[in-house]
C-alpha cells in the first residue's frame, strides 16, 4: 500500500485530496477546489463605472509606492476568476487512476475538471446525498460565474492572461503567494470553470452508493460508504481486499444535529487507518495533558461513550443560537443580516431557528434564501430522511417534515429567490430582512450586491464563515461599517478525541498527518505502529496481513485425495487443482473444468527424503527386478553416490545420493517399477 | 451444513406471511403476518413450533418485515407484546413510518366496529414500533458476527423490500411482495445477482401472464368516469396506503386532464395524512416521480377532499376512497350498505380480496344479496368493477426473477395451491432447479454451500495469477483461450490452519530436504547422409514433432534440443555411463544424451522411441 497525500486542505471548503495505491489500484480520495483563492480576485462592482473600477491605469509612479504599504482593492486581479484546483493532481496522469472516492460535497467540486480529461475512465463513488447535493453546488457555482462571464465578455485564450501582472515587484507578496504558490509553482493549477455540461457528463459517470452499501470493484475490493457526520451525505470510506482492510476517515462529527452521525462502530478492528481530519489545526486549545488524561484502561463501551458526550454538539447549538439571537438584534434596530454561510447542514438549522425563533417573537422581519438552487436544495432536504440524525428521523415517524422550514415559506415568511434579479424579488423585498445568500468567498453570487449594498449601514450584521476575514475576503468591501459575525463551526475531530478513537477503533497501522504527530503523542496508544505522512510525500506501508486467505468450495475439498506421510504423522497433504477465481474481494479455488480427467493419473512428482540404496534393491528384488550395488565416495568434497547396476529384466542402472535419484534406462517397464519402488520408500507428492 | 425453512404462515395460501428461516444455526424470522379473512386463533401464525416455552429471544436472532400491509405486519405488536419477543426488529424507513399507521387503523376498526376483544392495544402498537431498527435500501447490516442482512428494492408498495441474508457462506433471498414492473408511482423490483442457496418468492399470480396495464388503468377510469357521468357515486375501498395512493394519482391526472369537476374524497384524515409521508419519503418512489417533484409532489393531490360521514346520503355524483379495503368491516362496509342498491353506483375493488370477505364474494361471481357479518343482507344492483392491475408480479416476473438470481433451491409461498404447484412444474422442468411448495407448519431443508478456508502462500498465488493462453486455429480465425489452473499442494498440519502452497514449496513447509528423481539415458541416433551437428539437431526435432504429439516447444541451439523438462545434447564422451549395449565404434552413429523429470514420463518416452526409430 502506497499513500501519496496531494494536498492537506484548509477547513471544511478544502476538503484534503489523497492517491492511494492499494492492492495495485490507483485510488483518488476527493477532488477539492481552493475557493479561499478566489478572493484575489476583484468582485463584481455594483455599477459599472463608478469607484475603484477601471483604476488599474495608474502612472508607474504610483504603482511602485504599494511596496511596503497595506494593500487596496487595487491590487485584485480584475478579470473573469479562475479556480484554483489541487496543484500535486496535474502530476498524475488521468488515465491510470482507478477509482475516485468522494467523501462530502465539497470533495466533488473539482471533480469536472478531472472527468474532462478525454482519457479519464475511473470509477467514481460516492453517496447519494453527496452526488445530489454536490451536483447542486457546482450549478450554483456555474451559475454565479456566469455573471462574470457576462460582464468581462468571452475570453478564448487558455493562457490565464490575467496573470501577466502578477509578477512585478510592486504585487504585495500576500497575492503573489496565492497565485504562485509558496515555491511559485502554483500557476499550472489554476483553471478555467467548467460548464454545466461538464458537470452534467461528470454526474453521469458516478456511481452513487448509500451507507454501509457494499460495492465491489473488480471482483476484488469492497468498498463501503460510513456515516461521517460531517454533513449530509459524508462519510468516510472503509475498503477491504484479498490483502486486508483499510479505513480512510476525514473530518467527523460524533454527534450531528443535522447528518446522520460519525458511524465508528463500523471502523473496528481494521488493518489500516487513514486519518487525515485536519480540524485540529483550529484548535488551538489543545494541550498535551488533555489527551494523555484520556487514555485509560477503559473498556469500549465507557470509551464510545466519552467521544459521544454532547458538550460538542451542544456548542454547535449555542452558536446556531448566538447567530439567531445576533440577527434578531440587528432586526430589531432596523438593520439587516446577511449570512453567507454555504454549509448545507449549517444553513439549514438557522434557517429553521431563524424562522422559529422570529415567529415566538414580534419580530416581522422576512427571511430571503437568494440562490439558483436554494428551491431545490430545500425540497430535497425534506425527503432523504435515511440520511439523518436519528432525531430528525424520529419526525419522519411522527409525520413532520425533517427540517422545519416547509411550513414557513409556505406562510410567505421565508422567501426563495434563484438570482437578486428575479422579477418577484423587487415586490416582495423588504428591510431589515435576513438573507442568506451564497457565496462565502464573497466575491461570487448575490452576498457581493447585498454586502456592497450594506456595507455602510453599521445598523446590519454580516454573518461570515470562518477564515474570509483574515485574508483578502473583505478588502474590496473597506470601510465596513456592518457588524461582522464570523462563525468556526465544527468541521472534524477534535485532537484531544484522536487518542481515545484510536483506542477504540484499534488499528493495527494508523497513518496520521506529520502535524498532528507533532501535536499530539499517539505513543502511549495500543495501535502496533503510527506512521506520520507529508504532503506530497508517498508513504508505503508494508503488507499486514501475514498469508492472504483463499477458499476451497467444499465440493472441491472433499474430492482431494490425502496423503499421509511416513516421517511427520501431524501432516497431511493434498494436491489441489482448481480454478481460482477472485469474487467479492474474497480469492476462491472452485472446480475447474479438467478436474476429473486429470485426477486419474496422479503421480508423485516431487520426493524428499533421502534413498538408502540397499532399501531399494530390496523392494525392486520384490518386483523381480535384480542388481549390485557399488558405493562411490565423493571426491574434493563432491557428494558420495550410490550405484545401482541392474541386470534383470534388462540393463539399467540407479544413481541415488542425498541430492536426488537418476534412473537410466531404455526400458520403459523396468523405469516405471523403479519408479515405484521409490514412491514406495520417498514421501512425495 | 443446511438451510431449514419453515412456513409459519402463508404456505399454499394468501394471508398471515410468516417464514422462519435457519442457516447455519441462526433463526431469521421473516414478517409477521396476520390472516384477513380469519376471526379465530388461526388469524395468527401458530408460533407456538417456534419454542414450547415461549421463550423466542433466545430461538430467533432477528425478524425483518418486507413491507406494510397487514398480511406482514399484523401480528407483529402480538408478537412482540404479547409473546414477548425482544429481539431486533427491521424494516425499511417507509414500512417503520407507516406500519402503526396500518396497524392503529386495523385495530380501530376490529375493536370499535365489530366489538372484538383486543388483541392488542395502541400502547402495543408503540412500544413495538421503538423496538424497529429502520433500514435503508442496500445498506448491509451485521446483525451479529455471522449473520448479514440487505435489503433490495421490491416496488410492490412504498418501502417494500426483498431480504437477503447471509450466513457464513450461506446465502438467501426472501422477496416478500415484489413487482417486476414500473407502475404510477413505484419502479420495478431491483436486486444484484447474488449467489443463493435459496430463494423465498411470493407467487400471489403464479399462473398469470399480463401484458401492457395501460389498458387496464384506462378500463378502470372509464368505468369511474361512466359512474359519475352518469350521476352515480363510485366506492373504492382499500387499505389507507398503497392502492389508494396509486389509484388516486391516477384519478387525479385524470380529472386534471379531462376537466371533471366531482369530487374525491377520502375517508379518513389517515389517507391525507399518509400523503404527507409519501411525499416525504419520495426517494422510495418511482424515478419519474423523483424526477418531478421538486417542481410538482405528485402526491399533493389538487381534487381530492376529506370525506364526512353525512355526504353518504349527499346528492350528486362523486368518487370515495374508504378504508379498510376488501369491505372486510369498518367504514368501506357501511358505505357499500348504503350505495350498493343503486344501480347508478359503482364498487371499484382494487387488489386481491382474501377469501371470507365480502370483496371476495362480490369477485367471485355476481351475487345479487350479500350477507354481511352481522347477518343483514345487502341487495347488490350496483356495478361491480375489478380494477384489473396489480401491484404483484405476474408468473413471467417469477420466472424472470428466478432466472436471473439461478438460486439453487425455490420456495413458493403467498400463493393458491394449484397454480403454485403448476409454477413448481414449469420452474423444475424449464429452469431445473429443484422447486418446493410447503404448505403451513412444513419444514424444506436444503444443502448450503461452504467454503473451506487456507491460507495461500505467495508463490502460489503469483502462479495463479499467471495467464496461461493456448492458441489455437480454428477454420479461420485465431483462437485465444486461457487455460490456466490453479494448481498447488494443500497442506494441513494438526492444530493449524491450511495452508496452499506450490509444489516447489512442500517441503520447505515440511522442513524436508527435496529429493530429485529423473530419469536419464544416453540415446544413440543416427546420421543421415551428411551432416553436421547442427543439422542433426534439426533431424532430429523435426522428426520429435512429427512424432510426438505433446510435444508443442521445441527448442534447439547448436548441439542442444529441448522439450519441457527433457534436454538432450550430443554425447562427445567415448564410454558415457548413460549409455546401454550399442558402442560408439560405429561412425554414422552419434548420442544424444537425454534427461528427463517425472512429471515429464510419457514425452520423454516418447521422444527415446522417435529416436530409436530413426536409429
Amino acid at each position: 500500500m502506497e499513500l501519496t497525500c496531494l494536498s492537506k486542505g484548509d477547513g471544511f471548503h478544502y476538503p484534503p485530496c489523497h492517491m492511494l495505491n492499494l492492492s495495485g489500484f490507483r485510488i483518488l480520495i476527493d477532488c477539492p477546489l481552493d475557493l479561499l483563492a478566489l478572493t484575489i480576485f476583484y468582485p463584481l462592482p455594483c455599477d459599472v463605472g463608478i469607484e475603484a473600477y477601471g483604476q488599474n491605469d495608474q502612472n508607474p509612479i504610483q504603482k511602485k509606492q504599494k511596496l511596503e504599504r497595506q494593500m487596496t482593492p487595487d491590487d485584485l486581479v480584475c478579470a473573469e476568476p479562475w479556480y484554483k484546483t489541487v496543484k500535486a493532481l496535474h502530476l498524475w496522469e488521468a488515465s491510470l487512476i482507478d477509482i475516485v472516492l468522494i467523501s462530502n460535497p465539497m470533495g466533488l467540486l473539482g471533480l469536472p475538471f478531472l472527468t474532462q480529461h478525454p482519457r479519464f475512465c475511473a470509477k467514481i463513488y460516492m453517496t447519494e446525498a453527496t452526488a445530489k447535493i454536490g451536483q447542486l453546488m457546482m450549478e450554483d457555482l456555474v451559475s454565479m460565474h456566469m455573471e462574470f462571464r457576462r460582464f468581462h465578455g468571452p475570453e478564448d485564450s487558455s493562457f490565464p492572461c490575467w496573470t501577466k501582472n502578477l509578477d512585478g515587484e510592486e504585487v504585495p507578496g500576500v497575492l503573489k503567494n496565492l497565485v504562485f504558490g509558496e515555491n511559485g509553482d502554483d500557476l499550472g493549477s489554476w483553471m478555467r470553470l467548467y460548464s454545466l455540461d461538464d458537470v452534467k457528463s461528470c454526474m453521469k459517470k458516478v456511481q452513487d452508493v448509500k451507507f454501509s452499501e457494499e460495492v465491489c470493484y473488480n471482483g476484488t475490493l469492497i468498498i463501503k460508504a460510513l456515516s461521517s457526520g460531517l454533513d449530509i451525505g459524508a462519510c468516510n470510506w472503509l475498503i477491504n481486499g484479498p490483502n486486508g482492510s483499510l479505513s480512510y476517515v476525514s473530518g467527523s462529527i460524533f454527534v450531528s444535529h443535522h447528518a446522520k452521525n460519525f458511524d465508528f462502530h463500523g471502523l473496528r478492528g481494521n488493518d489500516v487507518m487513514i486519518y487525515s481530519g485536519l480540524s485540529c489545526l483550529q484548535t488551538s486549545e489543545m494541550t498535551e495533558n488533555d489527551c494523555i488524561s484520556t487514555i485509560s484502561e477503559n473498556n469500549d463501551g465507557s470509551l464510545a461513550a466519552s467521544l459521544l458526550d454532547n458538550e460538542e454538539s451542544l456548542e454547535e447549538l449555542e452558536k446556531l443560537a448566538f447567530v439567531c439571537s445576533c440577527a434578531a438584534e440587528s432586526a430589531d434596530a432596523g438593520g439587516s443580516t446577511l449570512i453567507t454561510i454555504t454549509r448545507v447542514g449549517i444553513v439549514l438549522q438557522l434557517l429553521e431557528l431563524l424562522s422559529n425563533s422570529l415567529e415566538s417573537s414580534s419580530l416581522k422581519v422576512p427571511i430571503f434564501v437568494i440562490s439558483s438552487v436554494a428551491e431545490e436544495l430545500l425540497a430535497y432536504a425534506n425527503t432523504i430522511p435515511e440520511w439523518l440524525c436519528e432525531q430528525r428521523q424520529e419526525k419522519l415517524i411522527s409525520g413532520e417534515p425533517s427540517f422545519g422550514h416547509l411550513k414557513f415559506i409556505k406562510d410567505k415568511k421565508i422567501h426563495l429567490f434563484p438570482a437578486i434579479h428575479s422579477p418577484n424579488l423587487i415586490t416582495s423585498w423588504q428591510e431589515p430582512c435576513i438573507v442568506f445568500a451564497p457565496h462565502w468567498s464573497l466575491r461570487l453570487g448575490p452576498s457581493v450586491q447585498l454586502l456592497q449594498r450594506w456595507r455602510g449601514d453599521p445598523k446590519s450584521l454580516l454573518v461570515l464563515e470562518d477564515g474570509i476575514s483574515s485574508g483578502l475576503g473583505l478588502l474590496p468591501f473597506r470601510p465596513i461599517a456592518m457588524k461582522i459575525l464570523q462563525c468556526s463551526f465544527l468541521s472534524g475531530i477534535r485532537l484531544q478525541k484522536l487518542p481515545t478513537l484510536l483506542s477504540l477503533l484499534q488499528p493495527k497501522i494508523v497513518l496520521v498527518p506529520d502535524f498532528v504527530n507533532q501535536r499530539i503523542n499517539l505513543s502511549t496508544m495500543k495501535t502496533k505502529s503510527i506512521l506520520s505522512y507529508s504532503e506530497n510525500k508517498t508513504l508505503s506501508v508494508g503488507r499486514i496481513a501475514e498469508n492472504a486467505d483463499v477458499e476451497i468450495m467444499a465440493e472441491l475439498a472433499t474430492k482431494l485425495s490425502w496423503k499421509k506421510l511416513r516421517q511427520r504423522e501431524n501432516f497431511g497433504i493434498a494436491r489441489l487443482k482448481g480454478d481460482f477465481v477472485m469474487e467479492n474481494g474474497k480469492q476462491r479455488l472452485v472446480s475447474g473444468l479438467d478436474q476429473e480427467e486429470s485426477s486419474g493419473k496422479a503421480r508423485t512428482l516431487r520426493h524428499w527424503g533421502s534413498v538408502t540404496p540397499e532399501t531399494l534393491l530390496e523392494s525392486l528384488v520384490k518386483m523381480s527386478v535384480t542388481g549390485s550395488i557399488e558405493h562411490r565416495r565423493g571426491e574434493n568434497g563432491a557428494e558420495g553416490k550410490s550405484i545401482i547396476y541392474i541386470t534383470n529384466p534388462s540393463g539399467g542402472m540407479i544413481e541415488t545420493s542425498e541430492m536426488g535419484t537418476a534412473i537410466i534406462t531404455d526400458d520403459e517397464t523396468v523405469a516405471s517399477k523403479i519408479f515405484q519402488a521409490i514412491d514406495g520408500i520417498l514421501d512425495g507428492i | 451444513m443446511a438451510i431449514d425453512c419453515l412456513v409459519l404462515g402463508a404456505g399454499q395460501e394468501i394471508g398471515k406471511s410468516c417464514v422462519v428461516v435457519t442457516i447455519n444455526g441462526k433463526k431469521i424470522m421473516f414478517d409477521c403476518g396476520m390472516h384477513m379473512g380469519c376471526d379465530d386463533h388461526n388469524r395468527y401464525p401458530d408460533f407456538s413450533i417456534l419454542s414450547k416455552s415461549g421463550d423466542f429471544d433466545n430461538t430467533i436472532s432477528c425478524l425483518i418485515i418486507t413491507h406494510f400491509h397487514m398480511d406482514h405486519v399484523g401480528a407483529l405488536p402480538y408478537f412482540t407484546e404479547v409473546c414477548g419477543y425482544n429481539g431486533p426488529v427491521y424494516m425499511s424507513y417507509p414500512t417503520k413510518a407507516l406500519s402503526p399507521l396500518m396497524l392503529e387503523d386495523y385495530r380501530r376498526i376490529m375493536v370499535d366496529r365489530r366489538g372484538e376483544e383486543e388483541l392488542f392495544t395502541s400502547a402495543h402498537i408503540a412500544s413495538c414500533m421503538n423496538k424497529v431498527i429502520p433500514l435503508d435500501l442496500k445498506q448491509t447490516i451485521q446483525v451479529d458476527e455471522d449473520l448479514q442482512i440487505r435489503a433490495y428494492y421490491a416496488g410492490h408498495v412504498l418501502g417494500a423490500v426483498m431480504v437477503y441474508a447471509k450466513v457464513g457462506d450461506a446465502a438467501i433471498v426472501y422477496t416478500g411482495d415484489y413487482n417486476m414492473t414500473t407502475d404510477r408511482h413505484l419502479g420495478a423490483a431491483k436486486i444484484d445477482r447474488l449467489q443463493l442457496d435459496l430463494l423465498i418468492s411470493e407467487s400471489t399470480y403464479a399462473t398469470t401472464t399480463r401484458g401492457s396495464k395501460y389498458p387496464r388503468e384506462r378500463e378502470f377510469l372509464q368505468a369511474v368516469h361512466k359512474c359519475v357521468a352518469g350521476g352515480g357515486k363510485a366506492l373504492i375501498p382499500s387499505f389507507a396506503l398503497g392502492r389508494a395512493q396509486e389509484l388516486c394519482m391516477l384519478l387525479d391526472d385524470y380529472w386534471e386532464r379531462m376537466n371533471i369537476k366531482v369530487p374525491i374524497y377520502f375517508s379518513s384524515g389517515l389517507t391525507i395524512q399518509a400523503n404527507m409521508y409519501y411525499k416525504m419519503l419520495i426517494s422510495w418512489t418511482s424515478q419519474n416521480v423523483k424526477e418531478k417533484h421538486v417542481t410538482h409532489n405528485p402526491f399533493d393531490f389538487k381534487n381530492v377532499k376529506d370525506f364526512d360521514r353525512s355526504l353518504i346520503h349527499a346528492p350528486g355524483p362523486c368518487v370515495l376512497f374508504a378504508t379498510p379495503g376488501m369491505l372486510c368491516a369498518g367504514f368501506s362496509l357501511e358505505v357499500f350498505k348504503h350505495w350498493a342498491p343503486s344501480p347508478l353506483n359503482l364498487v371499484a375493488l382494487p387488489g386481491y380480496s382474501v377469501a371470507g370477505t365480502v370483496g371476495h364474494k362480490l369477485m367471485s361471481g355476481k351475487p345479487t344479496t350479500v350477507d354481511l357479518y352481522n347477518g343483514t343482507k345487502v341487495d347488490v344492483r350496483c356495478k361491480i368493477h375489478q380494477v384489473a392491475f396489480s401491484p404483484h408480479t405476474d408468473a413471467k416476473g417469477i420466472m424472470d426473477l428466478t432466472k436471473f438470481l439461478s438460486p439453487k433451491n425455490i420456495v413458493l409461498v403467498h400463493g393458491e395451491k394449484p397454480s403454485m404447484m403448476s409454477l413448481k412444474d414449469k420452474i423444475t422442468s424449464e429452469l431445473g432447479i429443484p422447486c418446493f411448495v410447503p404448505a403451513n407448519g412444513e419444514t424444506v431443508s436444503v444443502a448450503s454451500t461452504t467454503f473451506v478456508k487456507a491460507n495461500a502462500s505467495d508463490m502460489f498465488l503469483k502462479i495463479c495469477s499467471n495467464p496461461n493462453f493456448r492458441f489455437s486455429n480454428s477454420s479461420t480465425q485465431l483462437r485465444v483461450t486461457d487455460q490456466r489452473t490453479a494448481d498447488g499442494v494443500l497442506v494441513i498440519e494438526k492444530s493449524k490452519k491450511a495452508k496452499i502452497v506450490h509444489q516447489d514449496e512442500v517441503s520447505e513447509v515440511l522442513h524436508e530436504k527435496d529429493h530429485v528423481v529423473s530419469l536419464a539415458y544416453c540415446c544413440p541416433v543416427k546420421v543421415k547422409g551428411e551432416s553436421d551437428d547442427v543439422g542433426l539437431i534439426k533431424q532430429l526435432s523435426e522428426k520429435i514433432s512429427e512424432t510426438v504429439s505433446c510435444a508443442d516447444e521445441i527448442h534447439e541451439s547448436e548441439t542442444c534440443l529441448q522439450v519441457g523438462s527433457f534436454k538432450g545434447s550430443l554425447c562427445l564422451k567415448e564410454e558415457c555411463v548413460h549409455r546401454r549395449g550399442i558402442s560408439s565404434s560405429c561412425s554414422e552413429v552419434k548420442f544424444l544424451c537425454c534427461n528427463w523429470s517425472v512429471a515429464d514420463l510419457e514425452l520423454g518416452w516418447g521422444i527415446i522411441n522417435a529416436m530409436k526409430q530413426n536409429l
